[in-house]
């Protein structure tokens, strides 16, 4: 069995917590930032560098890299953003990091703020994270009265209730109080970001990585897991069928297999496992023979998925993919956020040739104009949104071709019996509705 | 007691820009009514300095700020997909028969409102319902009758 290694989690059995700083202090807590600031700041980027750490939201783009982009001598401020913004379904790990640990993520940000000479750092929280919020807060009026923020500011803000403001240009635009949409880039945020000064966004588990990697130094880190492009642990967010769903942190290279059976118990009531969706909602599913894939970048590549925000879905043989795929769509078209023409109206596609697939009023050709209206949002927008609910749909039905055409003659083959059957989406309370009618 | 406005004067001082505050100030100010009114979004904007259409352009965005009125409590009810697999229908119809009503609706007595949201942030520890912004976890339909039992007692203590 595969075994956890606590860099970013608290470790231990029971889910300790670490909210207080004497007991993070314990642990040798806040020796990492001690360290950083004996170092030059370029000193301290090249370290993330060499630790070959990668974004952790998702996009899994070079974290060192990242930072050394930022803009230099533009004669504004250079802010660090956190991305606390955690909303992709199946993703609950920046979660448990901040209510177990949040020093770790103060450390992570007092680290980086001073690699790259900020001292103003704004942590987005999504709204929903209210004991999240209340548990950071705390440990940082713990922080000030240790005097360990050496000068920098750190703001934590509250979201309220958007899953598009965890891309980074929606998060910038809402923390700057205004619709959480998407901006055009160039400029990237590097350049002109927060308040169009040079900004790095940072997802919560990148930043919590920061001080291990300082305490063990880069080159030990990039030793864990599947180096050189998947290096280090994974908080892995394990959920759905499986018995032992939860938070679990692993070197990446790990498999399908042994996360779902041996680390989570395997599928619950004597049920087959039918599919999983391997990095959140967003990602193109893998098929029960799929599972001894390794879950690093690379050999996620090649088996057609990705690691994404590293949210395991375990699925079991009473969900209809239909459903699922309907479901996916409902979500994507709830937060979608309008701006661009493709995900607006092609998501609102997808989700009514889904109820009329799983209605069985379709025909063959709907499966086709369904992969169609995916192949017109992929890659057409300003951000990934769409892409995040074409790519999983147009995988459910290459994968599930043959349960897709069932349907077509009379409605769904499951008879009432999926998992799934009518769940009902927040979409379908129009919880958008307008504040004045429009005149008739 | 500090006035909304004085309130919001304070958030407007954290950031360098201030228009930074309006989420905060949206927040504060449906903290203090229960839901953002006309009114609401009036006494807001005045001390953002923005217009009451502006601050309803960007409230209308967001799935937490409510622009009708709704229960002084709120249960919401993950309906998102590894919730679903694991039985969230099934909690939201037992709210929906212990309350009698139907999500998105608010019960008669102006008491409770109940919705669905989407995921939550709690999957491996399915189905996760937020009972006024505290997560419940791990429940089954069969733990609703107690919750709604806990959420009418509460009502009344407070009545």
């Amino acid at each position: 069995m595969p075994a956890e290694q606590f860099l970013v989690l608290a470790g231990a059995e029971g889910g300790r917590l670490l909210t207080k700083l004497a007991d993070y202090r314990a642990v040798g807590g806040f020796e990492a930032l001690a360290k950083a600031r004996t170092m030059e700041p370029a000193q301290v980027v090249q370290e993330i560098l060499d630790s070959g750490l990668r974004g952790r939201g998702g996009a899994f783009f070079p974290t060192g890299r990242k930072a050394s982009f930022l803009a230099q001598g533009t004669g504004k401020p250079t802010y660090l953003v956190v991305n606390a913004d955690e909303s992709e379904p199946g993703t609950f790990k920046d979660r448990e990091i901040m209510f177990t640990v949040p020093h770790r993520l103060i450390e992570g940000c007092l680290i980086t703020a001073h690699a790259i000479g900020s001292d103003r750092v704004f942590i987005y929280i999504r709204g929903e994270y209210l004991h999240e919020f209340e548990v950071i807060k705390a440990a940082l009026e713990e922080v000030h009265g240790a005097n360990l923020l050496g000068g920098v500011t750190i703001v934590l803000h509250r979201g309220a209730g958007a899953y598009i403001c965890g891309e980074e240009t929606a998060l910038l635009e809402s923390l700057e109080g205004k619709r959480g949409q998407p901006r055009t880039k160039p400029p990237f945020p590097a350049v002109a970001g927060l308040y169009a000064s040079p900004s790095l966004i940072n997802n919560v588990e990148t930043i919590a990585t920061v001080p291990k990697i300082l305490e063990l130094g880069a080159k030990e880190y990039a030793k864990i897991g599947v180096p050189p492009d998947s290096s280090g642990t994974r908080v892995f967010s394990l959920s759905g069928n499986v018995v032992n769903g939860g938070n679990y942190e692993l070197p990446m290279g790990v498999t399908l297999r042994e996360l779902i059976y041996d680390v989570g118990g395997g599928i619950p009531n004597g049920r087959e496992l039918k599919a999983v969706i391997p990095g959140g909602s967003s990602v193109p599913v893998l098929t029960a023979r799929q599972i001894d894939v390794p879950l690093d970048a690379g050999s996620m590549a090649e088996a057609g998925s990705m690691l994404g925000s590293g949210a395991i879905v375990v699925i079991d043989d009473r969900c209809c993919m239909v459903q699922l795929g309907l479901r996916v769509a409902q979500f994507y078209m709830h937060e979608s956020c309008g701006k661009c023409t493709p995900c607006r109206e092609g998501t609102r596609w997808m989700v009514q040739i889904l109820e009329s697939i799983e209605a069985g009023t379709a025909s063959e050709g709907d499966l086709d104009l369904l992969l169609d209206v995916c192949d017109r949002i992929l890659g057409k927008c300003l951000c990934p949104l769409g892409d995040a609910a074409a790519m999983p749909v147009a995988s459910y039905i290459d994968k599930f071709r043959a349960e897709f055409r069932d349907h077509l003659d009379g409605g769904c083959p499951m008879q009432g019996e999926s998992s799934l059957e009518n769940v009902l989406a927040p979409v379908d309370q129009h919880t958008h509705d307008p504040v004045a009618e429009v005149p008739a | 007691m500090s006035t909304l406005y004085d309130e919001i004067q304070e958030v407007r001082a954290l950031y360098p820009v201030s228009r930074s505050a309006t989420l905060p100030a949206l927040r504060l100010a449906q903290e203090r009514y229960g839901w953002l009114s006309e009114e609401a979004f009036r006494e807001v904007a005045k001390a953002l300095d923005e217009t009451p259409a502006y601050c309803m352009a960007v409230a209308s965005f967001y799935d937490m700020y409510h622009l009708k009125p709704v229960g002084r409590h709120l249960v919401e009810v993950c309906t998102n997909i590894p919730c679903a697999l694991v039985g969230a229908q099934q909690v939201l119809e037992a709210f929906e028969s212990e309350l009698g009503v139907r999500a998105g609706e608010t019960t008669e007595d102006g008491e409770v409102t109940l919705r669905t949201v989407e995921c939550a942030g709690g999957c491996g520890w399915g189905t996760v319902v937020a009972v006024d912004h505290r997560y419940r976890e791990r429940l089954t339909a069969g733990d609703v009758p107690a919750i709604v039992e806990g959420i009418r007692s509460e009502a009344g203590n407070a009545s």
